[in-house]
Parts: structure tokens; sequence; C-alpha cells
């Protein structure tokens, strides 16, 4: 064995941790968090300070939509739109627990009112139309809210011709609303279609994780794809493909990394640099 | 013929007709009457049964190893069909079929996703599970109708896009995310009519469409019954559970406004009638057909982008 070689098998025995192990420390503390990959004792607030990234190891912890907007806009630009659009249970389900108790413990668990948050704000200048998605909120999944809100804030964009920007971390379509939820990835990719249709720029960041109905739909649908350091990216689950093929999946399988191999995506940001990126990008496209 | 597990007590009354009639012949005794009775009892029975299925009873029928495929209905519906092959990027996906076709007289072209009967034919097809070189090859051909003002029809039946590493790394979420949006572009109407299971994305896929159908007992959801009770409930047996939280039969997406009408099925399903079933989906793609052919391109879009842009239910 090279020397290389132990440093990527290292690598890979990293990843495969992960998986299994991606629930905060809680016994230390607040105070303290463990990382992911690296397993160091870490303090919340010099993780918090680094953007939530390890300051060890660099690993990128997953971020809610608030925070990330945070990070993402000039100080004080954002603004929220569409917040009046709330969540239904147009089809009365009930799996162990109703859908409509799920929705509650969401909102008291994250503080926000659905999965996405939209809004138009500045990036180093730059007015955009955004959604940012909040994994938190029941799994990011998407039902009629986060769909329509993704759909007027393209919408909002086609308006006022501006950039749309699109912050994805979804486990997929959100189930307790089925067919509902299904028509959200056609209406959310027919909105991307007027946008391509009026010249305008649509990017997207991927980030930990992007799955399912989110990635077969305005995910993937940028001119520009960006995937965060460390996101994990695909449209079935890592579970549900292992019970097909009946094999067990390289360890790096569905990471930013691997679809970057397979020219799946544009760019890997690391989350420092995602807002510079972003702006560069705008700017570029300036005639 | 199969005979699915409910259907059971059907078929004994039936052959015990048959054991009956066979006896009055050898013997000679003359039992029409009571054959009459026992006959009209049945299809009685028959009736009432096909009536009061439950979703999981009709999944089951719509998953029929007997249920006409794709490649059955081009036969039933269409003449002149010729195949068109490949995505020009080095496959051609059995699990969608496509080409060009004239139905009543008009050309068209018409892509769906094909199953097999056999373990045989369904090595083949893939078990209806496409990979993201089959939604490419659809979207050659739907641009291939745009090109030449051709009507577009797909017959969508499949469990779902394939779940694997090869489709992972061909891009399985962007090439059906790219239909969706590029459906939404095209000039020409499209009539999407799901046929048997209409699984997640994988169907949506081929389903943007000006007018979307579906067969009776066929199905349209956003996950399998299974995969949602093994996620929601933890429990893989759970699905008929499931079946019926997801709201997922004919009549039920007619109600949610997401589907346009319902083709009937003969009774006990497309399988046990293939002449009827044609005949069925042929008349509503002709009617269909005829009601978008004068809408001009511009409005037809609109039209389209509307209808999808006004699904979702929410508080406001």
């Amino acid at each position: 064995m090279t020397v290389k070689d132990w440093f990527e098998q290292r690598k890979e025995m990293q990843i495969a941790r992960r998986d299994k192990e991606t629930q905060i420390d809680d016994s230390i503390g607040k105070l303290w968090v463990k990382c992911y990959n690296c397993n160091t004792q870490l303090l919340r607030k010099e993780v918090e300070e680094n953007l939530e990234v390890c300051p060890k190891c660099g690993y990128h912890f997953r971020i809610n939509a608030r925070t990330r907007i945070n990070q993402l806009f000039d100080e004080g630009t954002f603004e929220e739109m569409f917040s009046n659009i709330t969540t239904a249970d147009p089809l009365n389900f009930t799996d162990t627990e109703s859908y409509k108790k799920r929705i509650n413990q969401a909102k008291a668990k994250t503080n926000m009112n659905e999965a996405v948050i939209a809004g138009i704000g500045k990036i180093d200048g730059n007015e955009v139309s955004a959604a940012i998605m909040d994994f938190e909120f029941m799994g990011g999944s998407m039902g009629s809210v986060v769909g329509e809100k993704v759909t007027l804030a393209m919408e909002e964009a086609l308006k006022r011709k501006i950039p749309m920007i699109a912050v994805t971390a979804s486990g997929g379509a959100r189930m307790q609303e089925s067919i509902l939820s299904l028509m959200q990835m056609a209406k959310t990719s027919c909105a991307v279609a007027k946008l391509n249709e009026a010249g305008l720029l649509y990017i997207t960041v991927l980030t930990e994780p992007t799955f399912g109905g989110v990635t077969a739909s305005f995910a993937t649908l940028g001119d520009i794809i960006i995937a965060e350091q460390d996101a994990r990216i695909g449209f079935a689950g890592r579970r549900v493909i292992e019970q097909t093929i009946r094999q067990s999946l390289p360890a790096d399988f569905q990471t930013a990394d691997y679809l970057m191999k397979f020219g799946q995506i544009d760019i890997i940001s690391s989350r420092a640099e995602l807002k510079s990126t972003i702006a560069k990008l705008i700017s570029l496209h300036k005639k | 013929m199969t005979i699915l597990e409910f259907e059971k007590p059907l078929y004994e009354i039936e052959e015990k007709i048959e054991e009956l009639k066979k006896i009055s012949e050898s013997s000679g005794m003359d039992v029409s009457n009571q054959l009459e009775t026992f006959e009209k009892q049945a299809m009685e029975y028959k009736k009432e049964l096909y009536a009061n299925l439950t979703p999981a009873q009709r999944i089951q029928i719509a998953r029929h190893a007997d249920r006409p495929t794709f490649l059955d209905y081009i036969k039933l519906i269409t003449t002149d069909f010729i195949e068109l092959h490949g995505d020009r990027e080095g496959s051609d996906d059995r699990a969608i079929i496509g080409g060009i076709a004239k139905i009543n007289g008009q050309s068209i072209v018409i892509i769906g996703t094909q199953k097999g009967k056999t373990t045989k034919e369904n090595l083949i097809y893939n078990f209806g599970m496409p990979q993201p070189q089959g939604y490419r090859k659809a979207l050659r051909l739907f641009y291939h109708a745009n090109k030449f003002n051709l009507p577009i029809v797909t017959l969508i039946d499949t469990p779902g896009a394939y779940p694997g590493i090869k489709a992972e790394e061909t891009g399985q979420g962007t090439a059906i995310a790219v239909n969706l949006k590029e459906m939404a572009k095209l000039n020409v109407p499209i009539i999407a009519i799901i046929t048997g299971e209409g699984c997640s994305g994988g169907a949506l896929g081929l389903a943007v469409a000006d007018r979307v159908f579906m067969l009776e007992h066929s199905y349209y959801t956003v996950i399998s019954p299974e995969g949602c009770a093994s996620i929601l409930w933890r429990d893989a047996t759970k699905a008929d559970i499931a079946a019926q939280a997801l709201k997922i039969t004919s009549e039920d997406l007619l109600e949610l406004e997401i589907i346009d009408g319902i083709i009937k099925e003969p009774l006990g399903g497309a399988h046990c009638d293939y002449e009827m079933i044609g005949n069925g989906l042929k008349n509503t793609i002709i009617k269909a057909l005829d009601e978008l052919k004068n809408i001009n391109s511009t409005q037809l879009r609109e039209e389209r982008y509307n209808k999808f842009r006004r699904m979702g239910v929410f508080c406001q």
C-alpha cells in the first residue's frame, strides 16, 4: 500500500462512518459539538464562527435556512416573501401520527412555518430572488407549500428580471401530500422553463442532503449547478439502491466529489467561498 | 391466466358452474334453469366484487402479469408504427419505447414505458424501470414531434425510475427534471395516460401533458405504497394501509383535479378484454386530440403551464 492509498482509504473510511454517526453529541451540552467526520469535540462557538464548518477537518455541518440566509446575503437585505402560505392537510393523512401533528412538531422544533424560505435579497450588491430550503423541517420535504413558494420566487424573478437562486436541502417529495407533492415537481420545473425563456440566470446550490423529487425537479435544472462541499446528492437513496442491486456501494457514492467525477455538477464550493462564487457568476453573466 | 387472491371465490363459483355443465351434458339431465340462475348470481357477485375493491386490490390488477403493455396497445390502437431507437449518446433503453404511428389516420409520436409479461421479457425491459437514457430518448422524440408538428401521446406503466449505480452516475434526477421542464416548452399537444403503475418521478417524467388520463384500475402516486409504508410506518407490510392513505386511485385523482378523465376497464380489469380496453383508450386519445388540435401553440403552452401551476393545496 502506498502512502497515497493509505490516505485514500482513510478518507473513505471517514465518509463511511458519517452515515452511522449523524447525531450531534448532546451529552456534553450545547457548548460542545462532535464533528461527524473527524470525531473531534469542538467548541460550539468556534464552529459557529467558522460558518458551521469543522475548524479541524473542514467538514461542512448541515445548516438551517436562516443561518444560510445570514451567510449568503448582504446584511439586512433579505426580505422574506410569501410566508402567508402555510400547510394544509388535503388528504387528511395519518401514518403512525397525523400529518397535522407532524407539521406542528416541525414548526415547534424549527421555528419555521414550512421547509422553505422565499424572498428577495442582495448578494454582494446583486439583487436576486431566492428560495432556501430547510432540512430540519420534515426533512426538507416538498409538498404543496414548498412547491408554491419556490414557484412564486421564480415568478418574482421573472417579474423583476433578476437572477434566481435556489438552495436545496431535501429528502424528496412529501409523502403526506402524495400526488399533490409529485405535481410540485412539474410545477416548479415548468416555472424554470419560464426563466429559461426569459433568459434569466438560474443558479442552484445543492447542499447536504438533496434527494428524490427535489433532485428530479428544480434542483438539477440550474443553468449553473453548484454543490456545497460534503453534500450528498442523488435521486434514489443509498438504502433503496443497495436493496435493489443487492451489493454495497462505494463509500463516496453520491457525494459532491463523486457527482463531479461523473459530470453531474458544475462547481463544488466550500461554504466560505459560496457567496463570492455566486456573486462572481452573476457578474460574469451581465452583458 | 394469473388469478389474484381476492378473485379466488369467484373462480371457484365459475369452476362449479362449468362442472355442473359437464355433468348435465354427460348424464343428459336438464339443469339449464338452475345453470341460468347460478350464472346470473355469479355475474352479480363479480360485478359487486370489482365495484368494491380496496386500493391495494386494485394495485394488484394494475400490476397483473397479463395486463396489456405498451407494445400491446401499439397493436391495438395504432397503425403503421415505426419504432425509433436510441438516445444518440450510447444507449437504447428498452424500458422506454417510442416511435411514430397513426391513430385514426393522424400521425403521432407515441412513447411509453414497456413491461414484460415473462421473466425473460422483464429482464429485457428492466421491469418497466427506465434509466436516465430512456428519459433522454423520450426527450429526443419529444423534440422530433415538436419539429414536425406531431402530437405526442405517452402511455405510462412503471414502478418508477430505476434506482441503480449507473443511473445515479448518469443523472437519473437530472434526466427526469429536464423532461419536466422541456415538456412545458413543447408547441404540440401532449396526451399522457397512466395505463398501470404511475410511480413517482419516473412516471411524471413522461406526463407533463395537456390532458392526463388514467385507466380505471391504474394508480398514480408520489411513492409506491410499499416504499411509503417502510419509511413512514417503518414496516413494509403496512403497504395496504399506505395505499389507502396515499389516495392513489383514478377516482381519487379525478377528485383532486390532477387528471382529466378515467378510462373504464372491462369487468375484472384490462387484461380480461384487450379489444375493449384498446377501444376505450383509442377513443379517449382521438377525442382529446380533436379538442387540442385548434389551439395555437402559445395558448397551448400557456394552458399547460396554468394546469400544473394550479396544482397544490395550501392555506393562505
